[in-house]
């Protein structure tokens, strides 16, 4: 997703980790669905709770919850299938959410120098101020330019 | 990939005959065509090496074939799993590395293994070749390479390499005291 430095009018989906709400550029949602069983096996990239099956297809499961409002989900009511870019390829992942999310037409104002790497722009709707956020910071992967993983490894695998 | 018999509009079905086994609860597939032997957890006793090197706990044995050394990894620890007690042995074809396990699940064939996602980005990418979906359950499937390293195995060489040489002149010296 390229932000330009004039605010931008975009569409965004509108989802809720617990008390607070964010948003995610639409262009980069594909669904919403009803939460199914996760799969777990052993790995060491904490983020990751483990894989879904959509039509087949294995989605990873991740929360990020934890990283934005410090607090894991209780109850996952949905799961907003986001496409999150690697390199040249993009690939799914499941983000659960904790309500109904809602697709919104809002002008967008880019992130500053001085915002956090996970917010992509700001935008406000219904009198609150709502951080657009940047897949690529909060969902682990190789970053394709150093070829080295963000994030620490767990000791532990998770299984 | 030993190509299979089923046809799909007119193109031939990749198939794999895979090994799903069991490791502490965890369901893990190989392709059978990795595993030369499988052996029980008895058949250790007297034909391994007690390995006393801490920096790798998760080989505690290793086996002498001809001039080789096979190093017998626990797949419990190496994947960060409960230890669990083992009953077989998997010899691992063309490799230096056996593995123990709890036990063998069943036999079957995978039509489609799928790349690991990129968002799994620590050792994982090593453990496992893809993951393959069974009966609606989604199965890693493990890479034979991905057990040791090669630097693992040279260490590993360095350390129990004197110990079977010691052992060596020790039976060379036992035949020859009346």
């Amino acid at each position: 997703m390229s932000w330009n430095e004039q605010a931008d009018s975009r569409s965004c989906v509108l989802l809720r980790l617990g008390e607070r709400r964010f948003a995610l550029a639409a262009d980069q949602v594909a669904e919403l669905v009803a939460p199914s069983r996760i799969f777990r096996f052993p790995h060491r990239t904490p983020e990751i709770d483990g894989v879904i099956l959509r039509r087949g297809r294995t989605v990873p499961v991740c929360d990020l919850a934890e990283k934005l409002t410090g607090k894991r989900l209780t109850s996952r009511r949905f799961y907003l299938i986001a496409m999150r870019l690697y390199d040249s390829v993009k690939e799914t992942v499941a983000l659960p959410v904790s309500g109904e999310c809602e697709l919104i037409h809002a002008d967008l104002t880019p992130a500053g120098p001085s915002d956090s790497p996970h917010v992509a722009a700001w935008l406000s709707h219904d009198g609150e101020v709502i951080e657009v956020l940047n897949l690529a910071a909060l969902t682990p992967g190789i970053d394709p330019a150093t070829g080295i993983a963000n994030g620490e490894p767990v000791p532990e695998a998770r299984a | 990939m030993a190509r299979g018999s089923a046809v799909r509009r007119g193109h031939p079905v990749r198939t794999e005959q895979i090994i799903l086994f069991r490791c502490s609860n965890q369901i893990f597939a190989i392709s059978s065509a990795s595993v030369q032997e499988v052996r029980s957890v008895d058949s250790l006793a007297g034909a391994a090496c007690e390995v006393n090197e801490s920096t790798i706990s998760k080989v505690r044995h290793a086996l002498r074939r001809g001039d080789r050394s096979i190093y017998v990894v626990n797949t419990a620890l190496h994947f960060g799993l409960k230890p669990s007690p083992p009953a077989l042995i998997f010899l691992l074809r063309k490799s230096r590395v056996a593995l123990l396990i709890d036990g063998i699940e069943k036999m079957t064939t995978m039509t489609r293994l799928q790349v690991l996602p990129a968002s799994l980005c620590h050792e994982e990418r090593s453990w496992y070749r893809g993951l393959t979906v069974l009966e609606q359950n989604v199965l890693p499937v493990v890479s034979p390479e991905g057990f040791l390293t090669s630097e693992e195995l040279t260490f590993l060489d360095a350390t129990t390499g004197a110990q079977f040489n010691t052992d060596a002149n020790m039976d060379s010296e036992m035949r020859v005291t009346p």
